[in-house]
């Protein structure tokens, strides 16, 4: 019906390529972005679980301070522990993880603040009025979960920067790491040292080992 | 250069997955709602807590499932118990509304795990409770049918508590019971398919223009008859196909945890 224009060579050209982008997606182009969201969100998990336990620690300085208020030197090292651990500059925004000093930083605060936990929590197991008490068995038990869900949303995490750097470094989507995606560099993630030192911590609390 | 790598990383995807189902073959199979692994519950407890489990997924679309296990081998039992719920998917999918009770014999440890879904209604302090003041007196008395079972009724108390978000939350996935977007369209298409086919088949001979012996046009398309053989053998491998899955009994929904829930021990 419509009066027939030949069509410039350019013209074909461009039909052809633009039928040729859904194609783009079946050879790796959306790999890169695709897991390096699914890591920035599992980052996100694992701040919000950190954020949760830093959130519980004020009612439990104050509780345990009701009954042992002599554990001053514990008491005084998890409150800076905490202090540290959440100040702004330290937090690890999502855009930052690429940035292995900084992610160090942020690893070591934390680790930190677990230690001065669980040496608190060791010691609230020589005051059995405290450790009968019914918030402190609230806050323990809350506590305990949330270390647990750190130790998820960590493994999540590391299970999710595992898969993105290595789709920066194979083949197909290497390519496109190579020629498109320039600015993306392997995130970093929890070392092996850091996890074992925070072993105790998953456990800590639960009838003492008894 | 492209083209030919990919069948390489299909490769080591599939040896990925592969070696993902070898890593999973340690967990327990999802048999039912009440998976006794370690002889723990006897066979009429297992009948009552199930059908009472079974019950209360109807009412709630809420999905608790009972675990023993002899030993963890070493493992500690919070990342296996995450990594049993996963594996299992309890809970519907989106709602992640499940819930798994899991109990290591010969590591004295038991375990609530909580889906993401109900983290807010079944809290770590709920689960600490109900293993310290249910469980962990049944056990040590050796009563461990007893245990479970009671500790199965506290989980449901504790989860009817508030009863317009439970009512809500059946409601939710009542709804999503029906049959998928995707699998009605792909029924549309592949009705239309076969009955065009079909319909070709006999119309093109009736309604259609003869061209030759055995050819004819029809809406403007040829059929030549003579040459179908091949086509219809590829139907039957695709309804069979089709009917592989429904196997029936219990499965999980597809939910996950992100670790919420107590342990303890006895």
């Amino acid at each position: 019906m419509i009066p027939a224009r030949p069509v410039s060579p350019a013209g074909w050209l461009a039909a052809v390529l633009l039928l040729c982008l859904p194609l783009l997606a079946g050879c790796g182009f959306n790999t890169i972005p695709t897991l390096e969201e699914q890591a920035k969100a599992s980052w996100s998990e694992v701040l919000n679980q950190y954020q949760r336990r830093a959130d519980l620690i004020p009612n439990l300085v104050e509780t345990v301070k009701g009954y042992a208020r002599q554990e001053r030197e514990t008491l005084e090292a998890v409150v800076e522990a905490r202090a540290r651990a959440t100040q702004p500059q330290i937090q690890l925004s999502p855009d930052m993880l690429d940035d292995p000093a900084a992610f160090d930083a942020f690893q070591e605060s934390q680790a930190d603040l677990t230690g001065a936990l669980s040496r608190l929590i060791a010691v609230a197991e020589n005051y059995p009025d405290l450790k009968s008490n019914q918030n402190f068995l609230a806050l323990q038990a809350q506590l305990e979960g949330t270390e647990n869900r750190i130790a998820v949303a960590r493994r999540d995490y590391i299970r999710a920067v595992q898969a993105y750097n290595t789709s920066l470094k194979t083949l197909p989507s290497m390519l496109w790491a190579r020629f498109w995606f320039t600015d993306n560099r392997p995130y970093q993630t929890f070392s092996i040292a850091q996890d074992r030192m925070e072993v105790p911590q998953v456990n800590f609390g639960t009838g003492s080992g008894g | 250069m492209i083209e030919t790598r990919v069948p390489a990383a299909a490769f080591v995807v599939l040896a990925m997955l592969l070696a993902f189902g070898a890593f999973a073959a340690e967990l327990p199979a999802l048999t039912g709602r009440v998976v006794d692994r370690a002889d723990l519950i006897d066979a009429a407890t297992e009948a009552e807590i199930t059908s009472r489990l079974e019950a209360f997924e109807e009412r709630s679309s809420d999905q608790i499932v009972v675990a023993t296990i002899p030993s963890l081998d070493g493992e500690a039992i919070e990342p296996y118990a995450n990594r049993l719920f996963r594996a299992w998917g309890l809970g519907q999918a989106g709602e992640d509304n499940g819930v798994l009770l899991l109990v290591a014999r010969d590591d004295r440890r038991m375990r609530i795990e909580v889906g993401y879904g109900l983290e807010g209604h079944l809290t770590d302090l709920h689960s600490k409770l109900i293993i310290e003041n249910t469980m962990v007196p049944a056990f040590r008395a050796g009563n461990f049918g007893e245990g479970i079972s009671n500790a199965v009724d506290d989980i449901i108390l504790v989860l009817s508590g508030d009863g317009a978000e439970l009512e809500a939350r059946a409601q939710r996935n009542r709804q999503d019971d029906g049959v998928p977007l995707p699998v009605v369209i792909f029924i549309i298409v592949w009705c239309l398919l076969f009955f065009g086919a079909f319909t070709f088949a006999f119309g093109a001979q009736i309604f259609g223009r003869k061209l030759a012996p055995n050819r004819y046009k029809w809406l403007g398309v040829e059929v030549t008859y003579g040459s179908a053989d091949g086509s219809s053998s590829s139907h039957d491998s695709a309804s069979s196909g089709w009917s592989s899955g429904s196997s029936g009994g219990f499965s999980g929904g597809g939910g996950s945890s992100g670790g919420g829930g107590a342990s303890g021990s006895w």
